[in-house]
């Protein structure tokens, strides 16, 4: 069956995020021949290339620009997303599982009556239904869904669906225009402050190497090897429970059960014992490099490459070596 | 101050999951209540100790749910209320609607939830209640004030922190770092246990409109088992330069 599917398109700083033309990538293979349409909810929409948004299969963009989208207040973005949604009355609402996508996709479902799935992996086609697979317990197993509905949303998560070969003779048709008033009372809540914080520079959700301290680190200061490492690598930094619990870097960072479920190509377990709590948040990487003093820790079990040894005799020269290997 | 939190009963996060027959099995697991959901109650134990009124919890779920309300009770909350009513029983669509439901009927100035639950970890139910309450909401708060009707809550954006202002009634999600939840005292387990529950059934609730379920799980699996892998030996420098090979040729991630 054919199908209209409305892709929000996820931005930061003013750039569209790779995890967008996955999910372009992905509405494509799902429409069937059906419309794909894109959609800027931003301060400068207007001057976003959408090109890349037509190449991995957007037919249409539809764009709002608006200074009050400088920072995401969701009644303001519901406003727009709504009359979007009514504008081209679609059968599936895609959105990334990132700070935005997850406060504003249940909002704006809510408003429909409709059905949604969360964090999914994967999406597939059996006998005309939709079939979203979405970790359950952090990634410790897993589901299969369907949804009912005329109308159904779903968020994905960074780094799951693949994004197809870009092709660079499609175009989209770009409507920009005011979509909802919004008067300042029809906005209930408000942003008075953005802090940015440092996470290596790379956002967690979306980075393809993670380098991950645990107790192990020892202290505030012991982090700076990994970042380090890190920054060679363009690699986010996170952290276990332990680390964050014991004060040595904010709990932004925090991967586990509780805190950030992750999924990079490439994750460096450094001085983590593997709690399973932590395994749950990071398990599913595609590969997982443990550095630990402790050979019966539990991450050697998890992980694909283990360096039983002194993180801080180890990580400087792996971080010289990679500085070495990847200027080739 | 009227304080509502919803709360959910879950797996311990120290639980092996099992699937057996294609369900997960609950057997012999020990359950919690939801660790943001503990935020949650601490927060607004403070709100009310520091305002007045009172903190009313709520739950959605069997039986065995009610030890999560009576830790809440245990920690200081005033009030639980314990929906067990099988016809209400569904998905975040079903139970932020049955939340709704209840809610509408009574005087909160503040709702708090857990910003996700550990099991499902879908992160809906929360923003649907404030929606379908018609009130504002403001997602994975790291800090609350309440000042009158005043709200400036901090809200953690993947690593970003924004300031946030609203005002009263408000729903609030939780996310760690928001507190340190208490250990209820052995005196308020003894009151807790004493603690009549309301119950409130389908019949009660005047659930409007259709609440059915409309997220089937059509099949649960686990992931494929990791057998460890490859423990490098050697110097450290020959083991990490044998490290940064593997990585490029045969693992190809860099």
């Amino acid at each position: 069956m054919s199908r209209t599917i409305l892709v929000l398109a996820d931005l930061r700083n003013g750039a569209v995020r790779n995890v967008t033309f996955e999910m372009l990538s992905a509405a494509k293979r799902l429409a069937n021949g059906g419309t794909v349409i894109a959609s800027i909810i931003s301060n400068n929409g207007s001057t976003i290339d959408t090109a890349a948004l037509a190449h991995y299969g957007a037919d249409k963009v539809l764009v709002a620009d608006d200074a009050q989208f400088e920072n995401y207040v969701p009644d303001a973005y519901a406003a727009v997303l709504d009359a979007m949604i009514k504008e081209v009355n679609p059968n599936l609402v895609l959105m990334s599982h990132s700070a935005i996508g997850r406060d504003l996709a249940p909002k704006v479902a809510a408003r429909f009556a409709a059905g949604q799935v969360s964090d999914i992996i994967d999406v597939t086609e059996d006998g005309g239904n939709l079939v979203f697979t979405r970790p359950i317990y952090a990634g410790k197993a897993f589901t299969k869904n369907t949804v009912a509905g005329e109308i159904v949303f779903a968020t994905v998560r960074p780094n799951n669906l693949t994004a197809g070969e870009p092709d660079v003779s499609r175009s989209a048709d770009k409507e920009v225009k005011v979509w909802a008033e919004l008067s300042a009372d029809s906005l209930r809540t408000f942003i008075k402050e953005v802090v940015k914080k440092s996470t290596g520079g790379v956002d967690l959700s979306e980075a393809k190497i993670i380098v991950s301290g645990g107790r192990g680190v020892k202290s505030q200061e012991g982090f700076k090897p990994l970042y380090d490492l890190a920054e060679v690598l363009g690699a986010a930094v996170g952290a276990s429970r332990g680390a964050c619990d014991a004060d040595y870097c904010d709990y932004a960072l925090q991967i586990g059960q509780t805190g950030k479920v992750v999924t990079p190509d490439l994750y460096f377990a450094v001085g983590i014992s593997g709690a399973i709590q932590h395994l749950a948040g990071m398990s599913n990487s595609k590969v997982i490099v443990a550095i630990n003093k402790d050979p019966e820790a539990p991450i050697f079990k998890v992980a694909d490459y283990g360096i039983v040894g002194d993180l801080f005799d180890i990580v400087p020269i792996l971080t010289e070596e990679l500085k070495k290997v990847l200027a080739e | 101050m009227n304080i509502f939190v919803c709360l959910k009963q879950t797996f311990d996060t120290e639980e092996k999951i099992v699937v057996e027959n294609g369900q997960v099995k609950e057997d012999g697991v020990r359950f919690v209540m939801n660790p943001y959901d503990e935020y949650a109650v601490e927060e607004a134990i403070k709100l009310r100790d520091a305002n007045g009124g009172s903190v009313t919890v709520i739950t959605i779920g069997p039986e065995r749910a009610q030890e999560a309300l009576r830790t809440a009770l245990a920690m200081g909350a005033d009030e639980a209320v314990h929906i067990t009513d099988e016809s209400l029983f569904g998905d975040e669509y079903t139970a932020s609607n049955v939340l709704a439901a209840y809610l509408k009927d009574q005087a909160y100035d503040i709702i708090l939830c857990g910003n996700q639950a550990v099991d499902d970890g879908s992160g809906q139910v929360a923003i649907r209640v404030a929606e379908l309450l018609n009130i504002p909401h403001i997602g994975t708060i790291t800090k609350l004030e309440v000042n009158g009707t005043d709200v400036v809550a901090h809200r953690d954006a993947e690593g970003d922190l924004e300031v946030v202002g609203g005002k009263l009634p408000i729903l609030v999600t939780a996310q760690q770092g928001l507190n340190d939840p208490r250990y209820p005292s052995l005196i308020g387990i003894r009151k807790a246990n004493k603690k009549p529950l309301a119950n409130p059934g389908a019949g009660d609730l005047n659930v409007a409109g259709d609440i059915a379920k409309k997220s089937v799980v059509l099949e649960t699996f686990l992931p494929a088992a990791k057998t460890g892998g490859r423990i490098l030996e050697g110097d450290n420098e020959s083991r990490v330069k044998e490290l940064v090979g593997l990585l490029r040729t045969e693992a190809k991630v860099l």
